[in-house]
């Protein structure tokens, strides 16, 4: 107790020496203080605005299909064709799936497809959704830019891309045929009305996913009332581990339940390197903030030389000194952090509600995301900064700060 | 019972490419409540004696013991703590802590050594009047005069009631009053409290103070005498 007492006593001594220095030279600290703040500003800023980005392509990735959580057949993903259909949800399947802590759900049917206009013929996934539920998830309802959406799980009209209806010269109110095989390997044909044509935010989507009224389909296909896939949404796609262990206990051995990183591992791969590249980023800026810190102190040692060598000369053992130093970097570095925080919360916070960049929209649609730039100011992005800075700031210092703890009392004493 | 012995002290310095001597073989045994005045001209030597004695410097050969240890030997821990329980310094140049107020400053050592802070203040309160700075307490150096800085660093230096007060010129840069008042505390602390002085000066006033006095010449002791002190009448 005695020993903590004393440790108390001399921190408490080193923390007003080291305050005190601090403000001994008001312009540099000053100045230190100012890059210090506007660095980690820009860390969080440039972070929140790439986070939002990259959250906003996978939304869009996600939302296109996969969901977060999807449930189907073990062979589905090998050999996404009718024959690998599951049967509807049922029991705890299905109490699990309409469990409050799931947002939003829907059963779908994906099967390859070709379709053909009068004029042209492509390749593409047919999907038979349930349209009420399908909003919820994909807000393929809300891409609707001419004509309507589908009514019901009986309507019998169809939704195609704006791409894929300029590939094959038929617009709304025209009739196209659309081509499949049912699980007996027979061709499964009809003729559909376009009825709406949607803009996807990721334009190749538009080309490939043809929407159709999940009964239609199944009437088509020959399969009521199988489906392809359950489609589950929670309520953050980064926080899914309680909803996928809630609802595996709930799927039938005969089938199979995936994350959406599991699914899609570019998307995964994205968000992966999304975290890298923040922390690269974050390091780079602290490197160049680094050596004014350095630089700081070097100089707060040098010009206290003299000094150093008189609490030396009074008993103030090596170890304190460098305590001393490295309090001073680590009063400077929460101060500057401080600013740069608040700095950070006033100018992300009125931004989330989105950045209008339409200015270069193509080249964000190229990348999946849209023309609107939602800043997302996370904890866990201001924590990594914040430690990033702590850390590598109190790294820095030991070595102005070891210095400084070998110093010659005589000749520090000496010097002027 | 000595309090300090060096045995054959040697140090030599470097400058340039001469080989300057610090000290030559130096013995010397300073008992407990001694009062010594090591005088010399400049460069014979007795900065040099303080500072090894003080552990500030390290002789090349020779042992320096205090109380029965040997501080030459210590570790730079050990040796800080060594000098922070059992020495007080008072330099020719004040050598007080510019960001500190005079009391903390007399303070300082003492927190550094765990007193409690209602302790050390008090301390503090009462040396920094047995030195006549009343109501001078809550200023920084920069607003002392050197007379006061001076005696503010004598405060420090005795706060925390060291064995041993080194003192390398402590009167260089005080006037002829200054320097009286503060030999005479020196003189009384050394009397009342039995604290161990060793002065380096070159001031004839001061080494009238001392009751041995030792004369030190190119790094060597040439003459070590007792004499009978002379009080200052005022």
């Amino acid at each position: 107790m005695k020993g903590i007492g004393i440790f108390n006593l001399r921190f408490q001594v080193i923390l007003v020496l080291s305050w005190r220095n601090l403000w001994r030279n008001h312009r540099r600290t000053i100045i230190m203080l100012a890059a210090i703040s506007v660095g980690v500003w820009a860390m969080i800023f440039m972070t929140a605005l790439m986070r939002g980005m990259v959250d906003d392509m996978l939304k869009q990735g996600i939302q296109n299909l996969p969901g977060h959580i999807q449930i189907h057949h073990p062979d589905f993903r090998d050999d996404p064709s009718i024959v690998n259909s599951i049967d509807e949800p049922s029991g705890n399947l299905l109490d699990a799936l309409n469990d409050p802590a799931t947002k939003a759900w829907s059963t779908r049917i994906k099967v390859p497809a070709v379709i053909a206009s009068e004029r042209e013929t492509r390749g593409i996934n047919l999907l038979g959704i349930e349209p009420g539920k399908e909003t919820l998830l994909s807000g393929i309802g809300d891409q609707i830019i001419e004509g309507r959406f589908l009514r019901d799980s009986n309507d019998n009209g169809l939704i195609i891309g704006a791409k894929l209806a300029e590939r094959l010269e038929t617009r709304v109110g025209k009739r196209v045929v659309v081509i499949s095989q049912d699980p007996d390997n027979n061709i499964a044909e009809r003729g559909f009305k376009v009825v709406g044509i949607y803009k996807a935010k990721m334009p190749r989507l538009e080309e490939f996913n043809v929407y159709a009224a999940l009964e239609s389909l199944q009437d088509l296909l020959k399969i009521k009332p199988q489906i392809s896939q359950i489609s589950i949404v929670g309520e953050d796609f980064r926080d899914i581990a309680l909803l996928y262990h809630r609802l595996k206990l709930a799927t039938p051995e005969n089938l199979e339940i995936k994350t959406w990183y599991e699914l899609d591992a570019y998307l995964k791969y994205m968000l992966n390197m999304m975290d890298g590249f923040v922390l690269v980023w974050v390091i780079i800026i602290f490197l160049a903030l680094s050596f004014g810190l350095v630089n700081t102190l070097a100089m707060a040692v040098f010009e206290r030389v003299h000094e150093i060598g008189l609490i030396q000369a009074l008993g103030m053992r090596p170890g304190m000194i460098v305590y001393q130093i490295l309090l001073e970097s680590l009063l400077l570095l929460l101060m500057g952090l401080s600013i740069g925080n608040l700095l950070a919360f006033i100018t992300v916070k009125p931004l989330e509600s989105g950045m209008d960049i339409s200015i270069v929209a193509e080249g964000m649609a190229m990348m999946g995301a849209s023309s609107m730039l939602y800043p997302s100011l996370t904890a866990a992005d201001m924590i990594l900064a914040n430690m990033v800075v702590i850390i590598l700031g109190i790294l820095t210092s030991i070595l102005p700060a070891w210095r400084a703890a070998q110093l010659d009392p005589v000749r520090a004493l000496h010097s002027t | 019972m000595s309090s300090i012995r060096c045995i054959q002290l040697c140090k030599t310095f470097r400058q340039g490419d001469e080989i300057i001597t610090g000290l030559d073989h130096v013995d010397i045994v300073v008992d407990k409540g001694e009062f010594v005045c090591l005088s010399g001209p400049s460069g014979s030597g007795k900065t040099t004696l303080l500072n090894a004695i003080g552990g500030l410097d390290t002789p090349d050969s020779g042992e320096i013991h205090m109380d029965g240890i040997r501080i030459d030997m210590l570790a730079k821990g050990p040796l800080a703590d060594m000098r922070l329980h059992n020495i007080g310094f008072v330099f020719q140049a004040y050598n007080l802590i510019p960001v500190l107020t005079a009391q903390e400053n007399v303070e300082f050592v003492m927190q550094v050594q765990g007193v409690a802070a209602a302790e050390r203040a008090q301390k503090a309160r009462d040396i920094l009047k047995e030195v006549g700075l009343v109501g001078m307490e809550d200023r920084k150096p920069a607003q002392l005069s050197g007379g006061q800085q001076q005696r503010v660093a004598v405060a420090r230096a005795i706060a925390s009631q060291p064995k041993l007060v080194l003192a390398d010129e402590p009167t260089a840069n005080l006037d002829t009053v200054a320097s009286s008042q503060l030999m005479n505390l020196f003189s009384e602390l050394n009397q009342h409290h039995r604290v161990t002085f060793i002065i380096a000066t070159h001031d004839k006033r001061v080494m009238a103070y001392a009751k041995r006095l030792i004369k030190m010449e190119d790094g060597k002791i040439i003459s070590d005498e007792m004499q009978a002190p002379i009080l200052d009448e005022n």
